[in-house]
């Protein structure tokens, strides 16, 4: 396999004539898990108000990349990533990195639901109250806004006291959604959100993130190509720790420029 | 096609169609050649049977659209499998009008029974019947190998087409002007040389539609332009 670098720059411009704000830059990232290296230069760009959605078959890298973004691998030893990924202006992998603030800035959303053994309110509220002391009243319109942003309040308004697992599985998502949004963070990840919920759980979902898209730089990784190409502006496609290309999504899906993107995206692969 | 699919059904679903759009394409060349041989021999039968045999273009052609509609909603195709399927439901398009002006001209070989005109008048159209069978042929040939250079080919050929229609309708235009009792038959060829270069443009539509099947774009250049037929013969005609 070639080593060159085949990742496209896509022009700044490129979305509706509208420069492009660059939230997440990765330069030369690396990561090892030990010895085995998992990412191999990885070069590419979270925008502003956009939705990049990362693809790529199991074990490519695309879970580990997300997971860099907010620090995550963190939590385990021998982990440890190389190259420079910034938030803006602040570098992420930088050792002095406050994590807390990192993680309240970068949110995440895991494949499967997460809710703690908690009401439904309380969820919701757990989060603020790790970050900021608010009266109480206050903290009540921030988990009810946070909840209709997650488009989950109209379901729950009248249960908040409802234990947040007697949800169905496809409202437990919206519901941990809703936590990540109540902490006001700038970008949110999402690790295969939709994996385990039903068709309309996954429409509703989606709905969701393109509505959270004017506020939030967002990324997904999904296994299921259809949904990168309806919910994404841009589509990184991965394989075997390479980004083998970036682009705009319309584009990866109909004329890509990559073989292997081609052979993946077509079904075409192994 | 690249490499196969992981679901080999999905192979056999396109392969399907394009074994469907091969055979409409045999069956419209076959209606082509027909009609201008029905129109050469003034044969009446042949005609007929023609137009009795536009059903079955047709049927393909619903045939291939159900097929791609079919496929598209069972199988989430992307990319080059996409565009293969968008690619095989505009040539069955365009192989549906090919097929419609070849019964066009046999509906006219009908019309025009009992009437001989002399045969130099028909040269100039088999001419023009010929180059559009060969760029048929061609295209047909391009979209079964997938073979973009002879698609260019066959995009860069219709201008000759153009050229000798435009020939072919001052020749016409003389004729009815030496001898009135020419001009309804010189109509009906007139007619018949406009389906004959329509069928031409059909083949260029054809030719961009392969095009775009493998290189995933439109053709960049400026479409070739011969054509100045009616207008241009008419003028022609009118400042003698």
């Amino acid at each position: 396999m070639s080593v060159s670098v085949t990742v496209p720059s896509v022009s700044p411009t490129a979305a509706n004539g509208n420069a492009l704000h660059e939230k997440i830059a990765i330069r030369n990232l690396d990561f090892f898990y030990g010895e085995n290296r998992a990412l191999k230069n990885v070069n590419c760009s979270l925008y502003q108000g956009k939705v990049t959605a990362f693809i790529g078959p199991s074990g490519c890298g695309k879970s580990t990349l997300l997971r860099i973004l907010n620090r995550m691998y963190d939590l385990y030893p021998n982990q440890r990533a190389t190259g420079h990924v910034s938030l803006d202006d602040g570098d992420i992998l930088a050792p002095s990195q406050d994590l807390n603030m990192l993680r309240a800035k970068v949110g995440m959303v895991f494949q499967k639901p997460t809710p703690f053994p908690m009401t439904i309110f309380e969820n919701v509220a757990f989060g603020i109250r790790l970050y900021e002391r608010l009266p109480k009243s206050e903290v009540a319109g921030r988990v009810q806004h946070a909840l209709q942003r997650a488009a989950l309040w109209e379901e729950v308004k009248d249960k908040l006291n409802a234990n947040g697992l007697s949800l169905s599985g496809g409202q437990q998502q919206r519901l941990c959604i809703a936590r990540t949004v109540a902490v006001r963070p700038e970008v949110i990840l999402f690790d295969e959100p939709c994996s385990a919920l039903d068709p309309i759980s996954t429409a509703k979902i989606e709905e969701l993130i393109d509505e959270l898209k004017d506020d939030y730089t967002i990324a997904i990784v999904t296994h299921n190509m259809q949904q990168a190409a309806r919910v994404s502006d841009f589509t990184a496609f991965m394989y075997l720790g390479e980004l083998i290309e970036f682009d705009e999504t319309p584009r990866m899906f109909t004329t890509p420029s990559d073989r292997r993107t081609q052979d993946y995206i077509t079904g075409r692969f192994g | 096609m690249t490499d196969l699919h992981t679901t080999k059904a999905f192979d056999t679903d396109l392969q399907d169609l394009a074994r469907m759009v091969a055979e409409m394409g045999g069956l419209a060349e076959k209606q082509v050649a027909d009609s201008v041989d029905a129109l050469a021999k003034r044969d009446s039968a042949l005609a007929q049977r023609i137009t009795q045999a536009d059903i079955s273009i047709d049927n393909l052609q619903h045939e291939i659209e159900d097929k791609a509609v079919n496929t598209i909603a069972r199988r989430q195709p992307m990319a080059v499998d996409l565009r293969e399927i968008v690619g095989a439901l505009r040539l069955a398009n365009d192989l549906e009008r090919i097929g419609d002006l070849a019964k066009n001209i046999a509906k006219r070989v009908i019309a025009l029974n009992g009437e001989f005109p002399p045969p130099k008048l028909i040269r100039g159209v088999e001419h023009m019947a010929d180059l559009v069978l060969g760029q048929m042929k061609a295209v047909l040939d391009a979209y079964a190998r997938r073979d973009v250079t002879k698609a260019m080919a066959v995009w860069r050929g219709d201008e000759e087409i153009d050229a000798v229609c435009t020939s072919v309708f001052r020749e016409l235009l003389t004729y009815m002007m030496e001898d009135p009792r020419n001009i309804t038959f010189c109509i009906h060829l007139l007619f018949c040389a406009k389906n004959i270069e329509r069928m031409g443009d059909h083949a260029t539509n054809i030719a961009e539609t392969v095009h775009y099947m493998i290189e995933g774009r439109p053709i960049a250049d400026q479409r070739p332009k011969g054509d100045t037929t009616t207008i241009a013969a008419l003028r022609n005609a009118a400042e003698r």
